[in-house]
């Protein structure tokens, strides 16, 4: 067995992950199914310098994060959907703000306190609408424990190249599920540190309304003194109302993710080169429609999965072209309405091609049910 | 020594600042301004963190650093700032109903944790901005424009709650005693652990003119008779304090605060032990 070999869970590699990428800072409030990482980090935090702050809510837990961020750490919580809810207010902050952190929400089903133990993937929509005014934001969903390892240290890496709240959203299963992994030693994988603004500190300005510019961040107790507000502003942080600047700086919010995305939008393709059914998963459910394909395949049906790493900014292109051929694309997922299927009926013309499986009872997507989808 | 003017401490081409006339907020910011002079703090060690409401507008004006953040959470994010690089000197600038009635959680657990920040909360009895709705620190009927027919609820005191949570310094004084203010703040930033000063403040354009005192000097000399210090209202009987409150240092202590009490049990953690 290799040295670095471990049976670990999903939530274990998501803690493990994020000090890989350097995370130093945790503040979170216990919920299930996410407090494995909230109780790792409480071990091995104080180990590695960092702080581990155990909060009195998750409004709390949002605004400390936030203000370690701008004080230079690296910075995290996890939770899941009822303190998703209570984070979205401060997560806008995080947003206009421009303030490099993760959360972990680990999803389970609903609605309101729900089968608290059970999982879902019914927060998509909440994560990518769940704040008020208008906004763009990165959400990636892991569907092994070794992605959860993996897009935990690309969320960190996000977070920091474009400065902005990064949401990892695996599943229930995915964060309890054990698996064999290697644990990636130090300098295996990409770690993108924070950049010293230049020039004169006396000029710096924290932000750049520019389309597409994200402009270095530099840390409080630098020499460059800054402003970072929850109201419209100006380049400068500080406070401005007027009409042409909101419009340049609610743009760049948006066109800094559009000119990223080839960096941001990642999936995989298992057998879609031809096939007239696709199947579009995310989380969990990808491991259920790998299997149904399989077996659909041996039958000599043309069936392919596109997996979707990232969940937003959409992987539009990505399904525009693994569809190509396809009469039929599936789309299964753990939510009533359809979240993903939505967004995949915007990009066809018919409709009807698109159909939905849906489990929404906390229990897990079984790969009969797809299959029964393919027939 | 020449007196201090803070003015380094201020973004002097914001300035007029957009508070009504009579409004304390600016004594209170002159009075922070010059604690930081007289402190001779380096500004790019400060944090200002700064709620919602008419005095979280205060960052707008300090050339420092700043974060204003959401209605109640400013202690929040003054919590990760100071955690995140204890070096910093944190202050939380909050308004009554910014920091103890939306924010009133925040403001218990930064006190229990002893989390080694400064609070100053600008306590004028109600919701100025949003136009004079009452706070949880509005007086018993009190008249606002949400209790026209007075206020039927019942007022914190914002240093007896820091007090009985666990907070080492509390301080309260009034804005007609800019000095005094300015000389309180300067403790609080040199206290260990978590420190508040209330600056009891008039809102001359909602709270006053809606309690009978039309203009703001009424509401300055109202301040003045009521506010007493520790000499004066302790003699009184508990009757006879009602409607009256008490000026100067309220809590001085140096329980250990979070940031020595973390370090802590690090050491006790790499020592490899739990005692």
């Amino acid at each position: 067995m290799k040295k670095n070999q471990r049976l670990i869970q999903g939530n274990e590699a998501i803690a493990f992950g994020a000090f890989y990428a350097g995370a130093r800072f945790y503040a979170g409030y216990p919920i299930t199914p996410s407090s494995e990482i909230a109780e790792i980090c409480s071990r091995e935090l104080p180990g590695l310098g960092g702080f581990y702050m155990q909060m009195e809510d998750e409004l709390a837990s949002m605004g400390a994060i936030i203000g370690a961020s701008l004080a230079g750490s690296k910075s995290f919580t996890a939770t899941s959907g009822p303190g998703f809810s209570l984070m979205q207010e401060n997560l806008g902050v995080a947003i206009i703000g421009e303030v490099p952190i993760v959360v972990i929400d680990v999803q389970r089903s609903g609605p309101s306190t729900g089968l608290a133990t059970k999982p879902a993937q019914s927060d998509f929509m909440q994560i990518r609408w769940g704040r008020h005014g208008d906004q763009a934001i990165i959400a990636l969903a892991p569907a092994t424990v070794r992605e959860c390892f993996e897009f935990t240290v690309l969320a960190f890496n996000l977070a920091e190249k474009y400065r902005t709240p990064v949401v990892l959203a695996p599943d229930e299963i995915i964060g309890h599920m054990r698996e064999n992994m290697e644990i990636p030693e130090p300098g295996e994988l990409p770690v993108v540190e924070r950049t010293e603004p230049q020039g004169e500190p006396a000029d710096y300005r924290p932000f750049c309304f520019k389309e597409g510019c994200v402009h270095p961040l530099a840390n409080y107790g630098s020499e460059r003194i800054y402003h970072v507000t929850s109201s419209m502003n100006g380049e400068d942080g500080f406070s401005n109302n007027s009409p042409e600047n909101a419009a340049r700086r609610v743009a760049q919010l948006h066109t800094k993710l559009d000119a990223g995305r080839e960096d941001i939008v990642m999936t995989e393709s298992f057998d879609v080169e031809g096939c007239e059914t696709l199947i579009v998963a995310s989380g969990a459910p990808v491991r259920a429609a790998r299997s149904a394909a399989k077996d659909a395949r041996a039958k000599g049906l043309k069936v392919g999965v596109l997996q979707l790493k990232t969940v937003w900014p959409f992987p539009e292109l990505e399904i525009a072209a693994a569809a190509k051929n396809a009469r039929r694309i599936i789309v299964p997922e753990m939510n009533y309405s359809g979240q993903l299927a939505g967004e995949v009926r915007k990009l066809v013309n018919d409709k009807n091609m698109v159909r939905q499986v849906n489990s929404y009872n906390g229990q897990i997507i079984f790969p009969a049910q797809i299959a029964q989808a393919i027939q | 020594m020449a007196h201090a003017t803070g003015m380094k401490y201020l973004k002097q081409d914001a300035l007029p600042h957009m508070w009504c006339a009579g409004c304390g907020n600016g004594v209170v910011l002159g009075a922070l301004a010059r604690a930081f002079e007289e402190l001779d703090l380096a500004p790019e060690d400060i944090v200002a963190v700064t709620g919602i409401g008419c005095w979280g507008k205060a960052d707008d004006y300090l050339a420092v650093n700043a974060l204003h953040t959401t209605h109640g959470r400013a202690l929040a994010y003054a919590t990760g700032v100071k955690a995140s690089n204890p070096k910093l000197r944190v202050v939380a600038l909050m308004g009554d109903g910014d920091g103890a009635t939306i924010g009133g959680n925040h403001l218990i657990h930064s006190a229990r944790r002893n989390m080694p920040l400064t609070a100053i909360i600008v306590n004028n009895y109600n919701y100025g901005m949003t136009g004079g709705q009452f706070s949880a620190t509005t007086p018993a009927n009190a008249f606002t424009s949400t209790s026209v027919g007075s206020n039927p609820e019942r007022a914190f005191d914002i240093c007896e709650l820091a007090r009985a949570a666990g907070a080492n310094y509390v301080a309260r004084e009034t804005s007609a005693a800019g000095m005094k203010l300015k000389n309180r703040i300067k403790e609080a930033l040199e206290a260990p652990g978590f420190s508040l000063v209330e600056a009891i403040s008039p809102c001359t354009t909602q709270f006053g003119p809606k309690n009978n005192m039309r203009r703001p000097v009424d509401m300055f000399e109202w301040l003045k008779a009521k506010g007493l210090p520790a000499s004066k209202y302790d003699k009184m009987v508990h009757p006879e304090q009602e409607g009256f409150f008490k000026t100067g240092v309220l809590v001085n202590r140096d329980a250990p605060d979070f940031i020595t009490r973390y370090e802590a049990m690090r050491s006790r953690m790499q020592a490899g032990g739990r005692e």
